[in-house]
């Protein structure tokens, strides 16, 4: 066991844990804080998604004690029904999904990718690493590849994303 | 998940002294491998040691003209850097067609280099596997061998190595620095890193138990036209069936190695001065000695047209 610190949305959370819980574990079991979705659990489907210092990584594939004193922002973080973040209110109005299940790693991810693509982070698609990368559909197809969407509502969500990003949607 | 008791170290020697003296002892950092595996208990540490505020994040000139990558720089982080982009875009290409976003942005130089093999057989643990149970035998040979090596292996492990940035760091002839628990420092050539898999596939690389990978170094830059090029089986976000990571320079000196096809990056210098005369020429040399299994032969076409699409793209 282990006494944790967690900075999560804000708020200061000191919980005694086995040393074995996932980040995502101690989200969802001991923090209640269930927007964040136990996928696959093994860092293949990005439902866990969360941002430690505005990075966005696999909750899953961390383990909470190593996430001590870091920054780490959920879904609940983002926004509420009442005052949502603009990406959910773009994934709503754009129907960027059908089950939900995925929902919040996709709107977590893709709010900490917009900001990659703000610090000129290229992808695999990007064709001269050495200019501003565009959001072209490919790039953010290739950039949130690492969230799966079961219901395939892959075409919405890139609509939400683009109108975000400042583009048509 | 075996129980295990963790701790933080707060210098790289520090850290090998803890993995020294505590028997079953591993280090994290990024942890997107090794937590993995620990969920599968093919992994099961005792102890852990957390590595990730060793200072080890950063990029920094070398008075040769090169760049040193601490041990703890992340995917994401080499893969944006300027200079990487710039000089070593080999690199930087390779880094980004592996994994995800939110991977990169977790993973670990030092990690990368040492994750396991993605064989399936390694994965299952109601199958044999001499990688995982020295001795138990090998699930793989015999059984659905698509994704594995076709060159390099043995009759104890067919398995590949699935790292995309390990295939640039051996085109580029980067080296390794490491220090041990005795405070020992060493410096390894990426080419001596990684084993072949011979009788015993359990030990992957030349690293000691208790020896902490703390950078990369890797020469000045040389130039040319660099491109990696990864096929697979979607587009995103899967590992290589066969990788080519190439330097390719109009005045010779041009260098080629290979991802996907064995149980480390695959590099053969004779092959290197093949590459003007094209692809097959270059597979000639470099894949000589392949014995592939029944169901991945095709990776021997596939990873000569591969090569031919690179050659053709750098003529562009």
């Amino acid at each position: 066991m282990a006494r944790v610190s967690l900075q999560v949305n804000g708020q200061a959370h000191s919980v005694d844990l086995d040393t074995r819980t996932t980040l995502l574990d101690a989200l969802r079991e001991y923090l209640k804080l269930t927007g964040t979705k136990k996928g696959c659990d093994h860092g293949q489907c990005g439902a866990c998604t969360v941002m430690i210092d505005g990075r966005r990584i696999n909750s899953c594939l961390t383990l909470a004690v190593m996430n001590e004193g870091r920054r780490i922002t959920t879904i609940e973080g983002l926004g509420t029904p009442e005052a949502m973040h603009p990406m959910q209110a773009a994934f709503v109005k754009h129907d960027g999904y059908q089950c939900g299940y995925c929902t919040p790693g996709q709107i977590c991810s893709a709010v900490a990718m917009l900001d990659e693509v703000k610090a000129g982070v290229p992808s695999h698609v990007t064709a001269d690493l050495l200019a501003a990368p565009d959001l072209t559909p490919a790039e953010l197809r290739e950039r949130m590849s690492g969230n799966i969407c079961r219901c395939a509502a892959y075409s919405n969500i890139v609509d939400a994303i683009t109108e975000v990003a400042g583009g048509t949607g | 998940m075996k129980a295990f008791t963790y701790e933080r170290a707060s210098s790289p020697e520090q850290a090998a002294q803890m993995v020294a003296r505590t028997p079953n002892a591993k280090f994290i950092a990024g942890g997107t491998n090794l937590l993995d595996l620990m969920k599968l208990e093919i992994e099961t540490p005792t102890h852990l040691v957390d590595v990730n505020s060793l200072g080890l994040d950063r990029i920094e000139a070398t008075p040769d003209g090169g760049l040193r990558i601490g041990g703890l720089v992340r995917n994401t982080d080499l893969a944006a850097d300027l200079r990487i982009r710039r000089d070593y875009p080999v690199l930087s290409h390779a880094l980004l067609a592996g994994a995800s976003g939110q991977l990169r942005n977790a993973a670990t130089t030092g990690g990368n280099l040492l994750q396991r093999t993605r064989c399936p057989y390694f994965y299952d643990t109601n199958m044999p596997c001499n990688k995982r149970t020295p001795g138990s035998g090998c699930g793989a040979i015999g059984g659905v061998t698509r994704q594995h090596a076709v060159i390099g292996h043995s009759d104890a492990c067919i398995a590949t190595n699935p790292s995309d940035m390990a295939v640039a760091l051996r085109v580029l002839d980067a080296v390794v620095e490491t220090v041990q628990g005795d405070g020992k420092t060493r410096t390894i050539p990426i080419a001596e890193f990684h084993r072949l898999p011979g009788g015993t596939p359990n030990v992957e690389t030349v690293l000691a138990a208790s020896e902490m990978i703390t950078g990369v170094v890797l020469p000045k830059p040389l130039g040319g036209v660099q491109l990696y090029r990864k096929v697979r089986d979607r587009a995103s976000y899967a590992f290589a069936l066969v990788s080519v990571a190439a330097v390719i320079r109009k005045d010779g000196g041009s260098r080629v190695a290979l991802g996907g096809v064995a149980h480390r990056p695959w590099r053969v210098e004779a092959a290197d001065a093949r590459l003007a005369d094209g692809a097959r020429a270059t597979m000639a040399e470099l894949l000589a000695d392949a014995r592939p299994q029944p169901e991945n032969a095709f990776k021997v076409t596939l990873a000569e047209r591969t090569l031919a699409a690179v050659l053709a793209q750098a003529r562009i």
